[in-house]
């Protein structure tokens, strides 16, 4: 009996987020991708002053893929706040999905960064004058724990989805 | 940067900046005339109009212009303001809709008939060719030694800034439709465009930065792209954000009263559904009332004997 008041209280509070099950995961995909980049400007780049704006060793390319990925922040953080909006606005927000799309997100974000912009094109490091690998392993271990937290989540609604 | 420059550089800043003062004054004048005869023209584009031209005169007139000469840094900020933020805050001002209102409704029909089959400006409005001509203009001017020819040549230097600007304006008006729109293009197609534009003009300026533009020290190349990067971002999160929110007011959800949810209870809608703060929007210069349109729209109906279904 209290389950299903429970339950049908849940219905009540955001009856359409089922049928918005993928807007909640992209939007927090997106969310996740920029806000990563964001705290990777702020605080690395302005606040602490690890990285640089630029590094002699970049290749052509790094700075493209950095220009590219600078841009898509931007434009998804705040599309992504624009598509929370709209969720809301249609009673269609779930929590947990969208947290899971922003661990994903973030998670993909940061170890494309940690891997293949610092490390194979060669942007910048994380830090200078110190030894960098430790840096790193934290950098893309906990990247890869988010990923693979972001999956768990979503996988969960995925799977309530069916049900 | 030479002394015996220095009367024709003043006569110079004048000429780029006449255009301005009289789009300035244009404008003031047909939001008088058209207020005479219809609703008030919006303040928050007389005031965008105001703040870009204000914009614009800072960069081509006064110590930014004058310093731009000599210290690359400055020549930044000034690109910032006539190439970016100028063009955006004029954009809002939506110029065009403004003329079309001032003018008589036949001339303003014709007009916009011209305006629409001009294949020029559906060129230039397509999100591509204006990014092109916007970002790919800077890479030229940047990167080759256009930019220090320019400070040699009167005639160069007049262009390129003209340019800029016209560039910067054709963007803007390509990406977020204020004004009279000559091609549509979806917001997933303006926006991944803008990705492109937008990330077109970081890498030009980190490019800037390791590599200055010939006779550009290289502190100043170093400033200045900061400038160029971080001045750009700003003025693109604005840009970006009128864009989606134009999408956000556009794609609110219809009222549904079927089914349970979607209780949209701060927009007035009428028994068939209409959303009357929409219409009224919509209807702001078509130079009749929300009433006066309900009457017109009542006589033609009963004309045609239309039978109006009641719930």
């Amino acid at each position: 009996m209290t389950t299903s008041v429970k339950t049908s209280s849940i219905h009540k509070k955001n009856p359409n987020k089922r049928v918005y099950a993928k807007q909640n995961m992209w939007t927090g995909i997106l969310f996740g991708l920029g806000i990563v980049a964001f705290i990777d400007e702020v605080v690395f780049h302005q606040l602490l002053h690890w990285h640089h704006f630029y590094d002699k060793s970049t290749t052509d390319i790094g700075l493209v893929s950095d220009g590219l990925f600078h841009a898509f922040s931007f434009i998804a953080t705040i599309g992504a706040s624009f598509l929370l909006a709209d969720l809301h606005r249609r009673h269609a927000f779930w929590l947990k999905r969208w947290v899971g799309g922003i661990l994903l997100g973030a998670g993909v974000f940061q170890l494309y960064d940690g891997i293949i912009q610092h490390k194979w094109m060669g942007l910048h490091q994380i830090r200078y004058g110190v030894d960098i690998l430790p840096y790193d392993l934290v950098w893309n271990i906990l990247a890869a724990l988010m990923i693979i937290l972001g999956f768990i989540l979503i996988y969960q609604t995925s799977h309530e989805r069916k049900v | 940067m030479h002394t015996h420059e220095q009367y024709s550089a003043t006569s110079l800043q004048f000429f780029l900046a006449i255009p301005f003062i009289l789009l300035f004054v244009f404008y003031i004048v047909a939001v008088g005339l058209s207020n005479r005869k219809k609703k008030p023209w919006s303040v928050f584009r007389l005031v965008a109009w105001s703040f870009g031209v204000l914009c614009a005169l800072l960069a081509t007139i006064g110590p930014i212009a004058d310093l731009g000469h000599m210290n690359f840094s400055v020549h930044m900020i000034g690109h910032v303001l006539l190439g970016m933020l100028a063009p955006l805050l004029m954009a809002l001002g939506a110029p065009i809709k403004l003329l079309l209102r001032t003018i008589s409704v036949y001339t303003a029909r014709k007009l916009t008939t011209i305006l629409r089959r001009n294949i020029f400006l559906h060129f230039v409005q397509h999100p591509i060719i204006a990014s092109l001509l916007n970002i790919g203009g800077l890479w030229v001017l940047y990167t080759t030694d256009l930019f220090l020819m320019m400070h040699e040549n009167m005639l160069l230097y007049v262009i390129i800034h003209v340019h800029i600007f016209l560039a910067g304006y054709v963007f803007a008006v390509s990406i977020i439709y204020v004004d009279l729109v000559i091609i549509r293009k979806s917001y997933l197609y303006r926006t991944v465009v803008f990705l492109f534009a937008l990330a077109g003009h970081s890498v030009l300026a980190k490019y800037i930065y390791a590599n200055p533009p010939s006779g550009v020290p290289i502190d100043q190349a170093e400033f200045g792209s900061m400038i160029m990067y971080y001045g750009g971002d700003t003025v693109e999160i604005g840009l970006i954000s009128i864009l989606f929110y134009q999408w956000y007011k556009k794609s609110r959800p219809i009222l549904n009263n079927g089914k349970d949810g979607f209780a949209i209870s701060t927009k007035k809608f009428t028994v068939a559904g209409t959303d009357i703060e929409e219409v009224k929007r919509l209807n702001a210069n078509a130079g009749m009332s929300y009433r006066e349109i309900n009457e017109w729209f009542a006589k033609k109906q009963s004309k045609a004997g239309t039978v109006t279904k009641k719930r």
